[in-house]
């Protein structure tokens, strides 16, 4: 999967157009598709502008920002603002978010990893009822919970905490890679469990030795999808928590709006930084990033 | 079916699903059910919740705003797919061409799926700003204005994952298909209606589920763009629910909302399940 997302150096469109058949490339590459071109571009554009507009009024001194043109470049540009949201606990928000993405992803990986092992190897009534339960919490939104969330976890003594984020984020977190898993695992040969199994291995060491090295690209794309999930989530920690102390980034930045009021450089400065770090892992490691997340279609 | 003595050696006890389960049903399936249970009650988040019967439930029936609530939401999820899929479509099919140029821009493409929810909302709220913006008059301020916005901002975020879906799924089709079709003298454009298109179908399934369900949790951006407005233009479901419990703080009314929003969500999927054989995604050997 991964090694498809590689860019390839094939012949560019620009070139002239060899005759058909000569080569053995995809029929849609053989010669420009002028409309197909300018589609392209024409979303670049919705892609890039509003980006360069947020950057460059995240550069723009405030008293100069209203009545300008966002689309201007900055005359006079300044770090100023990123100033002001760096000493407004940007960083504590940061670390908690952190920590909670790294808690969700342990908790999904430890439970779901099993359970897709069960669900493709064991056949029972209760393997294939667990795994029905996953394939219908697809579709279960978390706003329908909420109400009743809070309830447990207010009895539960855990408001206002980070756990209260991180415990509901991990659970709705837990059918899709669920699904993921099981479809990785079923592509693992049935020969290769019966060579283990005459070696007298047991279900556990076939897990640790032949499953989860197998079903490294499903257990990636579980990781990236599941971080994700934790790295935006926005509603869990709106409702279950209320302090500064476990307030991850998602809520800061809400929270920014009224706290900088028409500050809006201000504003656009805190979500460019928001956006830093994932940027820079999908710098890093954009081929299994986008190899894995191309994998969540299925074929 | 006998199964050789080998083949059944080894194979994990059923035992092992028994933690993922239990966190899922108390975390996920638990409050479902609290959720029925608490829209027959009354409770204000202090003490605790008071059967009140079938008041909740007569109130939802009568209240006019679930009414316009639901066609705001069906309206927003149409709209959204419809926008999400023609442009992630043809996105997708053109990108999993393989020039360098391609690659380029399919990497730029993807960057708005790096910010949050929040963020991406945060930015639109400023950029559509009457004062500040790109655009200065008030966009969120009239309802197609804000209805489109919210479609906009949700396709802004979601289409770069969904181009991605569609460009494996256009690089799974087997060469051959076209190389015969173009020896049958079929050009580009009978190329993509008669063979891309349909050999996208699972695809489209798996692509459209996602993205029904998701625009189901287009909350952050209704809160910060519009807050359900101009008045209660675009408060979509789950947006009417927080209202309901969070700022009026009437539990009880919320979670009959709420109720409402899973069987409606549940049976949305069951159709769509139902309809395209979306289980079949349950192995990645299946389909195509």
């Amino acid at each position: 999967m991964s090694h498809d997302t590689l860019p390839r150096p094939v012949t560019s469109a620009e070139e002239p157009v060899e005759p058909p058949h000569t080569r053995r490339r995809r029929h849609w590459t053989r010669r420009p598709n002028p409309v197909a071109g300018l589609g392209s571009l024409l979303w670049l554009a919705v892609v890039i502008v509003p980006i360069y507009a947020m950057i460059s009024a995240s550069l723009t001194r405030q008293d100069k920002a209203l009545g300008n043109n966002a689309l201007k470049p900055p005359t006079d540009p300044t770090f100023a603002n990123y100033n002001t949201v760096l000493h407004n606990g940007f960083g504590h928000f940061l670390a908690n978010t952190a920590l909670v993405a790294a808690a969700v992803v342990g908790i999904v990986l430890v439970l779901c990893v099993p359970l897709a092992y069960v669900a493709v190897r064991t056949r029972t009534v209760w393997s294939g009822a667990a795994f029905r339960l996953f394939l219908l919490g697809v579709a279960i939104p978390a706003q329908a919970v909420v109400v009743p969330l809070y309830l447990m976890i207010a009895k539960l003594d855990l408001y206002d905490s980070l756990l209260a984020v991180i415990l509901p984020t991990a659970a709705f977190a837990m059918p899709v890679s669920v699904l993921i898993l099981t479809g990785t695992l079923r592509d693992i040969s049935e020969d290769l469990y019966e060579a283990m199994a005459l070696d007298g291995a047991s279900a556990t060491r076939m897990l640790f030795q032949l499953v989860i090295p197998m079903a490294k690209g499903g257990i990636s794309t579980v990781v990236i999808y599941t971080a994700l999930q934790a790295w935006n989530g926005f509603l869990f920690p709106l409702i279950f928590t209320q302090s500064d102390g476990p307030r991850v980034l998602t809520l800061g930045l809400f929270n920014y709006v009224s706290q900088f009021g028409v500050n809006i450089p201000a504003l656009l400065a805190s979500v460019v930084l928001s956006g830093i770090p994932i940027f820079a892992v999908y710098l890093v490691a954009r081929r299994a990033l986008v190899g894995g997340l191309m994998g969540v279609g299925g074929k | 079916m006998t199964q050789s003595a080998a083949a059944k050696a080894g194979r994990p006890h059923a035992v092992w699903a028994i933690p993922g389960v239990l966190f899922f049903a108390f975390f996920a399936v638990a409050p479902m059910i609290l959720a029925l249970y608490l829209s027959f009650t009354a409770w204000n988040g202090l003490g605790d919740p008071k059967p009140v019967g079938l008041a909740n439930w007569q109130k939802l029936v009568h209240d006019d705003r679930l009414t316009q609530s639901l066609t705001v939401t069906v309206l927003l999820t149409v709209t959204s797919w419809a926008f999400q899929t023609v442009v992630s479509l043809l996105l997708g099919v053109w990108a999993a061409g393989r020039q360098r140029n391609r690659a380029v821009l399919s990497a730029i493409f993807f960057v708005p799926f790096l910010l949050s929810s929040t963020a991406i909302a945060l930015l639109f709220y400023a950029l559509l700003d009457p004062n500040f913006g790109v655009i200065h008059q008030d966009t969120l301020g009239s309802t197609s204005g804000a209805f489109l916005a919210i479609v906009f901002v949700g396709g802004w975020q979601f289409i770069p994952f969904h181009t991605l879906i569609y460009q494996g799924g256009a690089r799974q089709i087997p060469e051959v298909l076209y190389q015969a079709a173009a020896i049958d003298g079929a050009g580009r454009y009978r190329q993509f209606f008669s063979i891309t298109l349909p050999q996208l179908r699972n695809t489209a399934t798996t692509s459209s589920v996602l993205m029904i369900v998701g625009s189901l949790t287009y909350f952050e951006t209704v809160l910060i763009l519009t807050q359900g407005g101009p008045g209660t233009d675009t408060a979509i479901l789950p947006y009417l629910m927080y209202e309901a419990g969070f700022k009026s703080y009437d539990f009880g009314y919320a979670s009959a909302i709420a109720t409402f929003l899973v069987v409606t969500a549940t049976a949305l999927s069951l159709v769509l399940v139902r309809l395209t054989g979306f289980g079949a995604m349950r192995s990645t050997r299946e389909g195509m």
